[in-house]
């Protein structure tokens, strides 16, 4: 089974978030850079299936943002194929434009599977698994939490949750894209002497492929931050002093009579 | 430190035992004589499964698979105990226990969730707490004296205060900061900070056994201190100061450096004259790990402790190279979940216990990390209305009207 892992370049929510003067678009100049979390989950559920035996796991990332940080710790993790998009721009390329590359990239390199994330915090709708999906003429399959092998080389079982405590098994037949929300176990701690190996003997082949245009299938209107609100307020004194207040609240809100 | 390998070995363990015995220091364990004391003295000893003894015989049998997905490899809290104790002078704490862990992650071992955010935390960002670099000079905003900001202005000062993680973003630990930065400046030295451009020392991700993670701050400070002009180094923790006098020298990166207890010491004669408001309390001090047993000060800050006139300073019957650790060094500070599920315990309720029982109104600390600690403890043991944790820079900035103090 080969599977290709998707890894994008989230900006790191420990710095402040910058928009930009037209209001339409974030501020990707000032922002640092780290793994989407649910591609990193993505790559860890790749791992789990290829320990098993069942799996070569085939890494590809836009040249973007701080991606080699990202590429040197997969490849410590132990993915021995990793391939990169160029891409230039200051700021990452929108999902139509991704899906067309990655699609074409993917092509190429001939895969069973596609691993992505099924979201990603700078993403709208979650879009960029479904519309790969659409670009490769593979089914989809997202928001999932585990993935086990079945024995038979061309079908793996994915795992959702549903409301209601409801949780479901479904066999999915390869070729598919697969929009992963969590895996088996948490993405796995490397130790940072493995990624200075890595540094020095990983390497990255390139996709040879130009940017596409982009067909503007979600156009922002306008990105703000959220207002701010009065803050909280602090009650203090006794237990039922507190509690007077909080029903004088409830009442005041109308949630009381 | 330990030859890294690339790749997982073929069995669990496998060349622990030469890997250990590369290292001169490794080497001592064939010296272990098995009498007990190292794990008789831990402090988490009886929690272990493998406590150090069992390690070395484990490593000395080449069986060492168990011990390495045992619990025990998280729990040493880097206390010095063991190594101070062993009659055969085994460098238990700096060696085996690091050497232990780095094979532990090597063979993918996967530490405490707590611990590894620390460690990803370091890595990404050059501090514990996963802040903002940019935010590392946060805790002098709106200071009433000034800051050489040495990431801005490449000057020569005499003191490069390296400020350290806690004291930079840490709201309790800020406050002493401010303190010292007014008493340094009141004293008349100059002094400078390296602002966003500080990292960690890796003072503790050694005795996690990140050995790479260490080597890669051991290089990035290295360039940086190279690049500055100073006499020497302060540090507010002592868990760096030692990195600096113990380990970084092992990279040829050796610079001169002293724990603050040691510098304001050497400040005494001038310091007594501006410590004119008495501080009227019953105080008692707790010996940090590595400024006391691994570095074995014991004097410097009970001379400033007994320099503040009201100050009664009275011992606990732990005290200097007995003392009982809190609980946070080696790796401590981020694993009280795992300690407290597999030890059953923390250190640092303990610690606090025995220092209400001497009757002190107030605990001085002399090291970041204790003040969140034992007031945490404080509240567990239902001793806040009884005794409160102050670092000694509060107290002496208290007596020279820096601050004021709340020591009741």
């Amino acid at each position: 089974m080969k599977i290709v892992v998707v890894l994008r370049q989230v900006p790191d929510l420990i710095e402040p978030l910058e928009i930009t003067s037209e209001e339409t678009a974030l501020d990707y100049d000032e922002a640092g850079f780290l793994v989407n979390e649910s591609d990193d989950h993505a790559l860890e559920q790749a791992l789990l299936l290829a320990e098993a035996g069942s799996a070569e796991v085939t890494a590809l990332a836009f040249d973007f943002g701080d991606v080699e940080q990202t590429l040197f710790s997969a490849a410590a993790k132990g993915v021995e194929n990793i391939t990169t998009i160029p891409w230039e721009e200051s700021a990452p390329p929108s999902a139509d434009v991704a899906s067309s590359m990655l699609a074409t990239a993917i092509r190429s390199i001939g895969p069973d599977c596609v691993f992505i994330g099924c979201q990603a915090h700078d993403e709208l709708e979650g879009a960029l698994g479904p519309r790969l999906a659409v670009e490769l003429g593979f089914p989809y399959l997202g928001v999932i939490r585990g993935v086990s092998a079945t024995g038979d080389e061309n079908v793996v079982h994915a795992f959702k949750e549903f409301p209601g405590a409801a949780k479901s098994r479904m066999s999915v037949r390869f070729p598919a894209v697969l929009g992963i929300l969590a895996a088996d176990q948490p993405p796995r701690y490397v130790p940072v002497s493995r990624i200075r190996a890595a540094m020095k003997s990983a390497e990255f082949d390139e996709a040879d492929l130009e940017p596409v245009g982009c067909s503007g299938a979600v156009a922002v209107t306008r990105l703000s931050f959220p207002a701010k609100g009065d803050g909280a307020q602090m009650l203090t004194g006794s237990e039922e002093e507190v509690a007077e207040q909080i029903a004088d609240i409830l009442i005041e809100k109308g949630v009381l009579t | 430190m330990i030859h890294q390998t690339a790749k997982p070995h073929e069995h669990v363990g496998e060349g622990f035992l030469e890997e250990l015995l590369s290292h001169p220091e490794g080497h001592d364990i064939l010296a272990c004589m098995q009498c007990g004391t190292c794990s008789g003295s831990c402090p988490l000893g009886q929690s272990m499964e493998f406590p150090p003894r069992r390690m070395i015989l484990q490593a000395r049998r080449r069986d060492m698979e168990s011990v390495l997905s045992s619990p025990s490899v998280w729990m040493c809290v880097g206390c010095y105990t063991c190594t101070l104790r062993c009659p055969r002078e085994i460098d238990l704490t700096d060696t085996l226990w690091p050497a232990v862990r780095d094979r532990a992650l090597q063979e993918g071992v996967q530490p405490p969730p707590e611990l590894q955010t620390a460690l990803q935390n370091l890595y990404m960002y050059g501090n514990v707490l996963g802040k903002s670099p940019r935010k590392r000079l946060d805790w002098a905003k709106d200071l009433d004296v000034p800051v050489t900001d040495l990431s801005k202005e490449h000057t020569e000062v005499d003191v490069l205060w390296l400020v350290g993680c806690y004291p930079s973003y840490y709201p309790r630990n800020q406050v002493v900061s401010r303190a010292f930065a007014r008493m340094m400046t009141r004293l008349g030295i100059s002094w400078g900070v390296l602002g966003v451009k500080e990292k960690s020392l890796g003072d503790c991700d050694r005795l996690f056994g990140e050995e790479g993670l260490f080597e890669t701050l051991v290089e990035t400070n290295k360039e940086l201190f190279q690049r500055q002009k100073f006499k020497t180094l302060v540090l507010l923790d002592p868990h760096s100061y030692r990195a600096l006098q113990v380990f970084y020298p092992r990279y040829d990166a050796g610079f001169p450096a002293q724990h603050y207890t040691m510098f304001l010491a050497d400040y005494l004669d001038k310091l007594k004259p501006m410590l004119t408001r008495p501080v009227p309390c019953k105080v008692t001090y707790h010996d940090n790990c590595c400024v006391g047993r691994r570095c074995g000060s014991y004097e410097p800050p009970r001379e400033l402790l007994e320099a503040i006139p009201g100050v009664e300073l009275v011992e606990m019957e732990r005290n200097r190279e007995n003392a009982l650790c809190c609980g946070g060094g080696g790796g401590g500070m981020w694993l009280d979940g795992h300690i407290t599920e597999h030890g059953g315990k923390r250190l640092s309720d303990e610690r606090i216990r025995q220092a209400a029982a001497t009757g002190a109104s107030v605990l001085a600390v002399s090291c970041p990390y204790e003040l969140s600690r034992f007031e945490d403890s404080a509240k567990v043991a239902g001793l806040e209305d009884q005794i409160v944790v102050r670092d000694i820079i509060e107290l002496l900035a208290e007596s020279m009207g820096l601050v004021e103090g709340d020591n009741s």
